[in-house]
């Protein structure tokens, strides 16, 4: 797409449209200084991974079909979460099967969808930001993203570029954190250890400041530091890169 | 073997509160995770060697019935016989029909997952025959009466203090009660001193096997401990038990095979021992059994062929799937209950038991994906898994509160309009009610999120809402 001023259709993702807005409106800043128009349209709810996850594929593809008719006359889909645009760019055709014509165009959203941090490194070339933070900070990779969408370097290049933060690797940063969607309610013993190895690794790297690009794992991050008693904080990367990280953290009051 | 896999949750509740298993699952990370990776690392060609790896399986899958006959056939012509085995109970019948044979006493077993799937070992000592298991960890399981946990490390389950007390326990007047099992080193030596009499006693010895090459009728067994040849040369009879879909067209294909099933399993470039096996011993030959059986156990794989679930069909039995699954590395290999734990216990289990019997097994999973990255032959294990969670919801086997809050949930998510209305307000409700401490540590309906972590509160209106509020861009 050559376009000088592509059409973005945000995909918000349930999580941050219901539990942490800010994520959204960093996106779009991020996403307009690289250059995009964005739009956010009415439309939108979920990507459908609940059913998809849960076995019930109707409502999958119904909910699948409504964001391909919201999204399609867009450029770009862009979503601030690698598993909601993984669920569009990977799974959605699959859905589709018996239906060539929906198939059709699921797969032509498909190649066009991708996950905020990985478009602007790799579609918009983003490699400067007009930011300063100061903290040490770690960065897990959220499964999704990284293994269906090839979200590795590009966080961290960004996250690189950012003056005065110090990024710490986290041992086992590609582990799971044991969020998994509704894993999580359904099997709480076995997603308590994931979260608890988690926050040991966290722990170890001594940061002040956890970063990953999806909230579901932020907020089980977050919500198992504050359980511990930790004075480690926990933000999407998108709200630091924009230079929106003087909100309260993940799970923190208001000051 | 008795299947606890319905018991799945409170498997997991024991598992979770097993300090050894605990510090025993510990170190599959810095093991057998570190080392696979290292040795991918080594092999530049090594993901290019896994697209032919699969090539290959499906190759086999799309003819099956053309490499098994002409395995049968080359068998045959060495002078081995075969025994076609539909279910489970066939399987048992040939096996006890020829130590029968020989008025077997005791048997020697090399590793065998299929064995395990037809509880051998149960059923030959109902019938008076002592199977003796040759593998350390199969041995030391068996000492303790229980099943293996792991299909390549049967005891990584368990820390080496209680290893010692089964050996003190089990060869009790054997040794002196006041040696030093400390070493690790120590407990292999004792292992060896009591299996090499138990050898040279055996009358027949069974082994699995990893491929059954059509081009040649060979057997081929890897091992790292060597038992498994002692195990098929010293007895009068070798007996090797495998099921259909261990056929391998060729030597070159067993090669490629081969190369990527020890880096992904033990992160060994080619395990210790790699034995081919064809047909008894022929005169001149200075060792050998005078009787070979292959024992083809088909016991629902003709069926999974045709199904959904065929591509599990291409397993190579490496175990790389449960070594790098946060929830196996959590829980640990009883907790599934049955012969195959980790991803692909999860597939496996369901598909040979029924899902009533295995449902929770794939639905205990993140959907990490991490096991897909792994496995050499890549089995779309998540698809298959979810393919199961489809039929689990079609039969309606999960409880009815989960089917009936995703089906709330569905509704607004299918409604836009209305999914705005009441996520409006009741974001609204529930930040404000959060807005002091920014979270909860208890709230109605949220239990399982709640009982080991804090839920983070909205901050405030969803952005929908904010976004409308602003005159930000729609359509």
């Amino acid at each position: 797409m050559s376009k000088a001023r592509p059409e973005v259709g945000l995909f918000v993702t349930c999580l941050v449209d219901l539990f942490r807005p800010g994520v959204g409106f960093a996106a779009v800043a991020l996403l307009e200084r690289a250059g995009c128009a964005v739009t956010v349209p009415r439309n939108q709810t979920c990507c459908g991974q609940p059913a998809y996850n849960g076995g019930d594929r109707a409502n999958a593809t119904a909910i699948a079909k409504q964001v391909v008719e919201a999204f399609e006359k867009f450029d770009y889909v862009v979503a601030p979460s690698g598993s909601c645009a993984g669920m569009i760019a990977k799974h959605y055709p699959q859905l589709f099967a018996g239906d060539p014509a929906m198939a059709a165009r699921a797969g032509d959203l498909a190649g066009r969808t991708h996950e905020l941090i990985s478009f602007l490194v790799d579609i918009r070339g983003m490699d400067a930001l007009d930011v300063k933070f100061d903290a040490t900070a770690t960065y897990h990779d959220a499964c999704s993203g990284l293994r269906e969408l090839g979200v590795k370097a590009q966080p961290r290049a960004l996250l690189e570029r950012i003056e005065g933060l110090r990024l710490v690797e986290l041992p086992g940063a590609e582990m799971c954190c044991g969020f998994g969607g509704a894993f999580c309610v359904k099997y709480p013993d076995i997603s308590n250890k994931m979260v608890a190895n988690k926050t040991r690794d966290i722990a170890a790297t001594g940061a002040e400041l956890v970063l990953a690009g999806d909230l579901g794992c932020l907020m089980n991050i977050a919500g198992k530091l504050a359980r511990e008693g930790s004075p480690v904080r926990v933000r999407h990367i998108a709200e630091v890169l924009a230079g929106m990280a003087g909100q309260p953290a993940i799970g923190e009051g208001r000051r | 073997m008795e299947s606890t896999s319905r018991n799945f949750n409170a498997n997991v509740r024991a598992a979770l509160a097993n300090d050894a298993l605990q510090s025993a699952l510990g170190k599959i990370e810095s093991g057998f995770v570190a080392n696979r990776a290292n040795a991918a690392a080594r092999l530049p060609e090594f993901d290019a060697l896994r697209d032919q790896a699969r090539d290959i399986k499906d190759h086999i899958l799309d003819n099956l019935d053309f490499y098994l006959e002409a395995f049968e056939a080359r068998v045959l012509e060495s002078g081995g016989q075969v025994h076609w085995a539909s279910s489970a109970a066939d399987a048992r019948a040939a096996i006890l029909d020829i130590c029968r044979s020989v008025d077997a006493r005791t048997v020697t077993k090399g590793k065998s997952m299929i064995a395990e799937e037809i509880g051998l070992n149960d059923f030959l000592e109902e019938n008076g025959i002592e199977p003796v298991e040759t593998d350390l960890g199969e041995y030391i399981i068996q000492l303790r009466k229980e099943p293996p946990s792991h299909i390549i490390a049967p005891a990584i389950h368990l820390v080496k203090e209680q290893i010692e007390e089964a050996f003190r326990g089990a060869h009790e007047g054997m040794f002196d009660s006041g040696r030093s099992l400390e070493e690790p080193r120590a407990l292999l030596e004792e292992a060896r001193a009591v299996l090499r009499q138990r050898f040279l006693d055996a009358d027949v010895g069974i082994t699995g096997a990893n491929f059954l090459i059509a081009a040649t009728g060979s057997t081929v067994i890897v091992t790292n401990e060597g038992n498994g040849d002692l195990t098929q040369t010293l007895p009068k009879i070798h007996i090797v038990i495998a099921s259909l879909e261990k056929v391998v067209p060729t030597l070159e294909d067993t090669s490629t095979l081969l190369r990527v099933l020890a880096r992904s399993a033990t992160g060994q470039e080619f395990t210790s021992y790699t034995t081919f096996s064809n047909g008894p011993r022929r005169n001149g030959d200075p060792d050998g059994p005078e009787q070979f059986h292959v024992v083809l156990l088909d016991n629902g794989r003709s069926e999974m062929l045709g199904g959904p679930v065929r591509d599990v069909l291409r397993c190579i039995r490496c175990g790389a799937c449960m070594n790098h699954c946060p929830v196996y590395g959590a829980v640990g290999g009883h907790s599934y209950g049955w012969v195959y734990p980790g991803p692909i216990g999860a597939v496996l289990t369901p598909t040979l038991l029924g899902l009533d019997e295995g449902r929770h097994l794939p639905n205990a999973s993140t959907f990490c994906g991490r096991c897909e990255s792994v496995c050499p032959v890549r089995i779309p294990l998540l698809s298959l898994m979810r393919h199961h969670r489809e039929q689990a919801f079609e039969d309606k086997l999960s409880p009815a509160a989960e089917r009936t809050g995703l089906g709330v949930w569905a509704f607004f998510a299918r409604h836009p309009a209305l999914y705005r209305f009441a996520t409006g307000l009741a974001m609204r409700a529930l930040a404000w009610a959060g807005r002091k401490q920014g979270r909860f540590s208890t709230l109605p309906f949220a239990g399982g999120w709640t009982a080991h972590r804090d839920l983070p509160a909205p901050q405030g209106d969803t952005f929908q809402r904010q976004w409308s509020a602003r005159g930000g861009r729609r359509r």
